[in-house]
């Protein structure tokens, strides 16, 4: 068993009683929520007559099925219109503060969170969401719950749980340029598989995680479910600290000080035990896409698209009807797979540093006839930031579609969806077959610099091989 | 426990699940699939079951295609038996409670999602896993005893069919939980407020 790790510490600290299931009952210190997984978590209250414990530690937001065109109410949808109303009436009722979209705050529960300073530190996280692990970045203990488990915590402020082993992810050496945290964790999954993570949290350090920024340790620590990890972190450090000090719920001066102790000793102890290590030479990385239908069928952008045959058994009926609904031959590569839409957006890559990225790439450039182009900004700030940069009037003189915050074309809640069987370049986590909202479509993931390079050219694209990385190299 | 579709109250206790099978194969069948997302615009879970892998179903025209769940021999199973990774992808409780309200009351794999396995559990649902062989063969054995009984055992942790005898494996807590009869956590963790009043009381972040 793990010992003297950040989960180990954060696991002691929220422990309230083993239960006679022999799980342990934890404390919920945050715990956000969402109009899909939520409605009927509070019906279950209402029926048995309980209140909301811990309104104080409960924030709200609405993402899914909010449209990101026109966001005037009531919404076009009626069933999207009832979600929200449901919502409203929920948090209404119970005294839970809701982002909602005339707040300026609303956005993707996975962006507002940090951005308002909500997650931090030592603290244990909970939302109906499995991609609850993004906070895991701060060093939170986070995970993605179902809705009777929301009533739990809805309930009682807590949560019962099983303790899980603990991986570090060692990730050494320095990224090269154009290569992001989403190559990163998309070769974590390729390596580890889909289910790899099961029973494990996973603990992600070294060199590279230590340089990345708070974005691209969100974005590692979001699909930690992707590869069967229920929650993922990084442990804090001063970059953790600098991006927390002045955030809207994050106390100032000595109140700050003595937070940050806390923060500082939960970390994971320099002798900690893990239950597993694996490392990953990060200067090995190149952008890497995927060819298939699972998060785990993933390669880089160099690289020959495997034969089924050449795979593990288990793995070859998948990847052979993956490669059909994909329309991709083994032998070559995804360099060159046309695309009909780049989508730029998701809780895995609509932060600010994600646009930035993306826009830099895009600047001067325009989006390739065939394609349909859509920046979906993280939250209402990530796009107020973004103006204020100027990074809206990048995307539009290229020819992208600017839209307001939410969850989008990530799953296609609203109604931005695929038609038919079009082809997606996406910053978002999951590329599942219907993912995107039809049946057909055709998802390959990727970070967004090459979304963007990729909206540019019309098929998937080396990054690197762009002008502007010519430049930096010459 | 009823199966029937909109009585979606779970029993007490599950010591064993009886009835006839299903087999849906293949690894990495994600909650997508076995929900999809435009079906999940809803503030109950009333009505889910009619949706339950409903874009590997249906086609377009909303005909039916050829899958387990729309064979008639199949009507009216209970236990569900799965390859790899069932259930990986999202939180969404509707993908158990889609199948729950299909009629499904157990489900035998070679491994879960582990979100998924725990929402099953809150509503009562065995997930219990075997070897990826004896998953083969009693996804065998159904396809050609589609009326044959199976019977999964939490207790003693097994699967039953025909002459077989299969080693499972039912997780710890789980295993408690629904042997027991103890899986309303609500109830369990409502009944220690108090020391929840004390745990949150002594983290630092609580007090400012």
């Amino acid at each position: 068993m793990s010992e003297g790790t950040l989960y180990d510490k954060v696991w002691d600290r929220h422990e309230v009683t083993e239960l006679p299931t022999g799980q342990t009952q934890l404390f919920v210190g945050l715990h956000l929520v969402h109009e899909v997984t939520s409605p009927q978590a509070f019906g279950m209250l209402e029926e048995r007559g309980l209140d909301v414990a811990y309104p104080e530690r409960t924030h709200a937001t609405v993402d899914h099925i909010v449209p990101t065109a026109d966001q005037s109410r009531p919404y076009s949808d009626d069933a999207a219109e009832e979600m929200m109303s449901e919502l409203e009436r929920n948090v209404r009722d119970a005294g839970i503060e809701f982002d909602d979209p005339t707040t300026g705050r609303q956005g993707i529960v996975h962006v507002v969170g940090p951005e308002q300073g909500l997650t931090q530190p030592g603290m244990t996280i909970v939302c109906g969401d499995s991609h609850t692990a993004t906070h895991g970045a701060f060093g939170a203990l986070a995970f993605g719950i179902g809705t009777s488990q929301i009533r739990d915590v809805l309930a009682t402020g807590c949560i019962a749980m099983e303790k899980q082993k603990v991986r570090r992810i060692e990730v050494t050496g320095e990224l090269d340029e154009g290569v992001t945290p989403k190559d990163v964790i998309l070769t974590v999954i390729r390596r580890l598989g889909t289910d790899g993570g099961v029973g494990y949290v996973y603990e992600y350090g070294g060199e590279a995680i230590q340089d990345m920024d708070m974005a691209g340790r969100m974005s590692i620590c979001n699909m930690s479910i992707e590869g069967g990890a229920r929650a993922g972190y990084v442990n804090p450090d001063e970059t953790t600290y600098e991006y927390l000090e002045g955030r809207d719920r994050v106390p100032e001066g000595e109140a700050f000080e003595e937070l940050k102790a806390y923060w500082e000793s939960v970390a994971s102890d320099a002798d900690a035990e893990y239950d597993d290590v694996v490392t990953i030479d990060g200067s090995e990385l190149e952008p890497v896409v995927t060819w298939g239908t699972t998060p785990g069928q993933g390669i880089g952008i160099s690289e020959e698209i495997p034969a089924p045959e050449d795979l593990p058994a288990d793995k070859a009926d998948s990847a052979r009807a993956a490669q059909e609904h994909m329309d991709v031959e083994p032998g070559d590569t995804m360099d060159g797979y046309e695309v009909d839409v780049a989508f730029l957006g998701s809780c895995t890559n609509a932060r600010l540093p994600d646009l930035r990225e993306a826009a830099e790439v895009v600047k001067g450039r325009e989006v390739h006839e065939d394609v349909r182009g859509l920046v979906v900004p993280g939250s209402q700030r990530v796009k107020a930031a973004a103006e204020a940069e100027g990074l809206d009037e990048v995307f539009k003189d290229a020819g992208f579609e600017w839209r307001g915050a939410g969850c989008s074309m990530c799953l296609g809640m609203n109604e931005d969806q695929l038609v038919g069987d079009e082809r997606c370049a996406s910053s978002s986590n999951r590329n599942f077959v219907g993912r995107q909202g039809s049946k057909d479509g055709r998802t390959v993931l990727m970070s967004p610099p090459m979304v963007a390079a990729a909206a540019v050219t019309g098929e998937v694209t080396d990054v690197r091989d762009l002008e502007r990385f010519e430049e930096v190299r010459a | 426990m009823s199966a029937d579709d909109g009585d979606a109250g779970p029993a007490d206790i599950v010591t064993e699940v009886t009835g006839t099978g299903v087999p849906v194969r293949g690894n990495d069948i994600d909650t997508d699939q076995i929900i999809p997302a435009r079906f999940l615009k809803v503030v109950t879970f009333d009505g889910l079951g009619q949706f339950a892998f409903f874009d590997v179903r249906f086609d377009d025209e909303d005909n039916p295609k050829e899958h387990p769940f729309n064979e008639e021999q199949f009507q009216g199973a209970s236990v569900l038996a799965v390859n790899a990774n069932f259930g990986c992808g999202s939180s969404r409780e509707h993908a158990p409670q889609a199948l729950m309200r299909w009629g499904i009351d157990a489900i035998v794999g070679e491994s879960f999602a582990e979100i998924f396995a725990g929402n099953c559990l809150a509503l009562g649902i065995p997930t219990v896993t075997a070897s990826q062989e004896d998953v083969e063969a009693l996804q065998d054995f159904i396809d050609q005893n589609p009326d044959a009984e199976v019977e999964v055992d939490v207790v003693e942790e097994e699967v039953r069919y025909g002459d077989t005898v299969v080693d499972a494996t039912v997780d710890d807590a789980q295993k408690r939980a629904l042997v027991e009869g103890v899986w309303d956590t609500t109830a369990l963790m409502g009944a220690n407020a108090d020391t929840v009043k004390e745990t949150a009381a002594s983290l630092p972040y609580t007090n400012v």
